[in-house]
């Protein structure tokens, strides 16, 4: 992994990730043990699309390390208004940092911009592609919970353009995992998904309805689905509205079911669920710290012979 | 048959015989081969020829240009029945079916138009090569039907 490019959880392997969360545990409440070796060190921020939990915990992180970043900052404010290419954009940002995270509304962008550079490359997202970072968190979280052996998940909303959800069920796949995809069938997994999923021997299932699956799942996580996905109001309101969860909507769940979002959330999670000894989305936004310093710090750090 | 063809299309001296051509495909193949008259080669196309193995098919020969291995495997995506005759003074030298790449590039464009090759970038299209379509190396778009139409211009 040392000084590669992190660009789907495809290349994950199960030994990489449990590397990346056995050191995110060591690192997690003690980052400070590191600071010194990474005081040179500066990361590159381009994020083409808005961002607010995913750029500042990796601007945390990498400052809890010891070093900096470099932001690119909002997109109108940059050269990217005059009509510069990505791939002129990261050749130039390449002489500025030691690593590039790269987020961007179209698939494929990070795996084009490592392309063109010799520093790492994060992928922080890529339009409806992948955003493998986000996944690490995500197991991290359920590694804490859950646990990811023996383990059964609901994975519910916007399963067509949901890029954590891409990448969350790619990783899934090295551990086994039964996976029960629950959508309306215009927001199902792309067929790409699904065969790749396949190809890996995941097990998977999908759904309509929620109903069905609840009582047996260990974690549920849920996704957003956005408004402009649909033609109409009225159509989005019909089916945004079917795939919201109360607290009475889990009084069906285990007790000890572990309820998931990679946020923001607008309605389709209740507020009276972060009561409930079911929320955990906002412990699993904090993961983001910890899981991105151990990844900074797999990339960028000397080899310890 | 061969009295068929000699009606239809006339022999070549030196060149490139691609026969079998599953019928309607002939113009594709000329497209992926970046062959349009304009550089003044001699190209005769047979269309809707009766065939005994393929019922009818097309049939392209090219004067004065032997074809790569790189162009024959990528004429695989679109006439996967295909073979290639290599033709010097009139002689068929060498004979071969087309064998279906691993990957290709610059040749097709990807049909996902949020796909980072469909921006203004200076990439090279790639698609790796499936046994029943192509997949683009950058956004993982999967095409099995209507290949020839993403053939770049």
């Amino acid at each position: 992994m040392r000084h590669g490019n992190i660009l789907t959880s495809k290349q994950l392997s199960r030994e990489d990730i449990e590397t990346v969360l056995d050191r995110a545990s060591e690192l997690d409440g003690d980052g400070s043990a590191l600071a010194g070796e990474y005081s040179d060190t500066l990361l590159g921020l381009l994020f083409f699309e808005p961002s607010t939990r995913t750029k500042m915990s990796f601007e945390t992180a990498m400052k809890r390390l010891g070093g900096d970043v470099v932001d690119m900052g909002a997109v109108d404010s940059s050269s990217i208004t005059k009509g510069e290419s990505l791939a002129d954009t990261v050749r130039v940002i390449e002489g500025y940092t030691d690593a590039i995270v790269l987020r961007h509304p179209r698939q494929g962008a990070a795996k084009l911009a490592s392309e063109y550079v010799d520093v790492p490359v994060i992928n922080a997202g890529d339009g409806a592609g992948h955003h493998p970072t986000q996944t690490l968190l995500d197991l991290y979280t359920i590694r804490e919970t859950a646990g990811l052996d023996d383990l059964t998940i609901g994975i519910m909303g916007d399963l067509k353009y949901g890029r954590t959800v891409h990448s969350l069920a790619y990783a899934l796949s090295n551990f086994g995992t039964r996976q029960h995809f629950i959508s309306p069938e215009s927001l199902q997994l792309p067929r790409e998904v699904v065969f790749d999923l396949h190809q890996e021997g995941a097990s998977l299932k999908e759904h309509e309805s929620l109903d069905p699956v609840l009582a047996e799942l260990d974690v549920l996580y849920v996704t957003r689905i956005q408004r402009e996905r649909f033609p109409d109001e009225n159509e989005y309101q019909k089916v945004a509205g079917e795939y919201c969860i109360t607290a009475e909507t889990l009084d069906a769940a285990s007790d000890d079911l572990t309820v998931m979002h990679p946020l923001p959330r607008v309605d389709e999670i209740a507020p009276d669920v972060d009561a409930t000894e079911h929320a955990t989305y906002f412990e699993q936004a904090h993961n983001g710290v910890p899981v991105r310093m151990a990844l900074l710090d797999l990339l960028l750090g000397e080899d310890d012979e | 048959m061969s009295e068929n063809h000699k009606l239809r299309v006339s022999k070549i001296r030196n060149g490139t015989v691609i026969d079998h051509v599953h019928a309607g495909q002939a113009l594709n193949v000329l497209a992926i081969l970046g062959i349009d008259g304009s550089d003044g080669e001699e190209v005769s196309v047979g269309m809707n020829v009766p065939s005994d193995r393929l019922a009818t098919k097309d049939i392209v020969k090219v004067e004065g240009r032997e074809l790569s291995q790189d162009e024959v495997d990528v004429l695989s995506l679109i006439a996967p029945e295909a073979t290639i005759n290599i033709v010097r003074e009139y002689d068929v030298v060498e004979k071969h079916r087309v064998e279906r790449p691993d990957t290709v590039e610059g040749i097709l464009s990807c049909p996902n138009a949020g796909c980072i090759t469909a921006a203004d970038e200076p990439v090279t299209s790639r698609f790796d090569v499936l046994a029943d379509g192509v997949r683009c190396v950058y956004c993982e778009r999967i095409v099995r039907d209507e290949i020839a139409s993403l053939i770049e211009p």
